[in-house]
């Protein structure tokens, strides 16, 4: 088994393109591929995340998003390492999820991580957004509403708006929300692992729903295509570049709201590019935990995420679902 | 005949704005099945009641609505709750167009570790939480933490919760 180390020599080695410049004027210096034209997906996990009575250590939380990012960029200085994710001098957006309520939400503790590491690559406080569809999601997550563009913004679509126009793409018509068409330059995707009542698992594409103004109309058919239609919306596609998924801790069954009762906790951070290997990785991830507890997989609940199937097809082209493409590194 | 014609005029106004009024879905519910701030021992009420219409739900449980949308929720109601001031909780209160979507939301819900309780018409207890139903209520009160209280704690708030349906 390769250990970190080892890993990280690969990711130096690989094909990543230093100093090159995405279309977006990004830094563009992570390579989806590992070098050997698959789609990179790192697994960072602490199993002393949580202590003996449930609670995150946000020391812990730092080393762990810092062991990801080095692993997956092949740095292991974190201010080098974010500088080859993010541009300086435009505004990045973190898009968290609030939506299942306190208890089942992106955790502060990873948002203020990354907020540390992103002004010690040089990013400015007030080039920060932190975002989700209202205030009370923003709560759920832990954070405080701030609008003062000196300091770190956290705020919702419910202060913003959406655009007036509609963008369309395949099945779906959706208003985007302004933070995300207007202020950001880039988005860093921070969605939380969990099982999905309709969609069968949430996790990177389907944080999205987050950026439109009436996600409801977007669950028939299991959300399919309505997920993979979504992320091909080129604002969508362009902007929201990299996924840091909080796998900390996570419902395996009865989400999106929280259940006490399935939470689970994988103390995991998913790091990647390609959104649909990480929703693959994912989802595999949320069926290794319903048979450990003797569930039926989601096909057998009848809502297994055929959208992740869809956005690998040859109209979406999102990424790749097939796992011998996908060069999975678990640290 | 001038001093008619006003009383007239402020009678239908009066009639206008009562009617007004009912017909704006103001956002209060029929009924309060919330207990007050100390009513029940430890537990004090930390926010206000939210209320949702049926069609409104999304804006609450976006991706579960749909579960209780087709079991027949008509209304959700919802608020915050703190235990000896730690322990956080919340309570929903599902009104539902009969006791059958009651029940099938309770029953589907349901895993091996359920504890049956003599609650309402049914209930069930886990470690965090506890829902149960009565007529057209469905209740699920949900902990935050888990500690040596909370399971007892829960409980006695859900008996507060039920006196009141």
């Amino acid at each position: 088994m390769k250990n970190r180390r080892d890993f990280l020599k690969e990711a130096a080695a690989g094909a990543v393109l230093i100093g090159a410049e995405s279309k977006l004027g990004l830094a563009a210096a992570l390579d989806p591929h590992a070098g050997n034209g698959k789609s990179k997906v790192v697994v960072a996990r602490d199993p002393a995340l949580h202590d003996a009575s449930g609670q995150l250590d946000e020391k812990r939380v730092q080393a762990l998003l810092d062991r990801a990012i080095a692993s997956y960029t092949g740095r292991d200085k974190p201010v080098e390492a974010w500088k080859r994710i993010v541009p300086v001098g435009k505004v990045i957006g973190l898009k968290v999820n609030g939506l299942g309520g306190k208890g089942i939400s992106t955790h502060a503790a990873l948002v203020l991580a990354i907020c540390e590491r992103l002004q010690e690559a040089g990013v400015k406080p007030g080039e920060i957004i932190v975002w989700e569809r209202d205030a009370r999601s923003i709560q759920a997550c832990g954070l405080t509403v701030n609008t003062d563009p000196s300091r770190i913004r956290v705020f919702g679509n419910d202060v913003a708006g959406y655009e007036d126009e509609p963008v369309a793409f395949g099945t779906i018509s959706v208003k985007l929300a302004k933070i995300l068409t207007r202020e950001c330059a880039m988005v860093i995707n921070l969605p939380i692992l969990k099982d999905h009542e309709m969609a069968g698992v949430t996790f990177s594409m389907k944080n999205m729903y987050g950026v439109v103004q009436r996600p409801f109309e977007l669950h028939a058919n299991n959300c399919n295509p309505a997920v993979a239609d979504l992320n091909c919306i080129p604002t969508i596609r362009e902007k929201v570049r990299f996924t840091i998924g909080d796998a900390m801790s996570s419902v395996y069954d009865g989400g999106p709201g929280f259940r006490p009762e399935r939470l689970w906790q994988p103390n995991a951070l998913i790091v990647g590019e390609d959104r649909v290997a990480l929703d693959h990785i994912a989802w595999q991830m949320i069926e290794r935990k319903r048979a450990e507890v003797g569930m039926g997989t989601l096909e057998a609940v009848g809502r297994p995420p055929r959208y992740i199937v869809t956005a690998a097809d040859k109209t979406h082209n999102l990424g790749t679902n097939d796992p011998q493409s996908i060069h999975l590194m678990e640290v | 005949m001038k001093l008619c014609s006003m009383k007239s005029m402020l009678a239908v106004a009066a009639i206008i704005l009562v009617a007004a009024a009912a017909g704006t879905g103001c956002k209060k519910a029929k009924f309060d099945p919330f207990p007050a701030s100390a009513a029940i021992a430890g537990w004090e009420k930390t926010s206000e009641t939210r209320v949702f219409a049926a069609k409104d739900l999304w804006q609450y449980i976006d991706g579960d609505a749909e579960q209780y949308l087709s079991a027949g929720v008509v209304s959700t109601s919802t608020s915050d709750y703190k235990y000896q001031g730690l322990l956080e909780a919340t309570v929903d209160v599902y009104t539902m167009k009969d006791a059958a979507g009651a029940s099938k939301i309770l029953e589907k819900g349901q895993t091996k570790d359920a504890k049956t309780i003599p609650l309402g018409d049914a209930g069930v207890a886990y470690v965090q939480s506890v829902i149960f139903r009565k007529g057209t209520s469905l209740v699920r009160i949900v902990a935050y933490e888990l500690t040596p209280d909370t399971p007892q704690a829960l409980l006695a708030l859900a008996h507060g919760v039920e006196a009141k349906l």
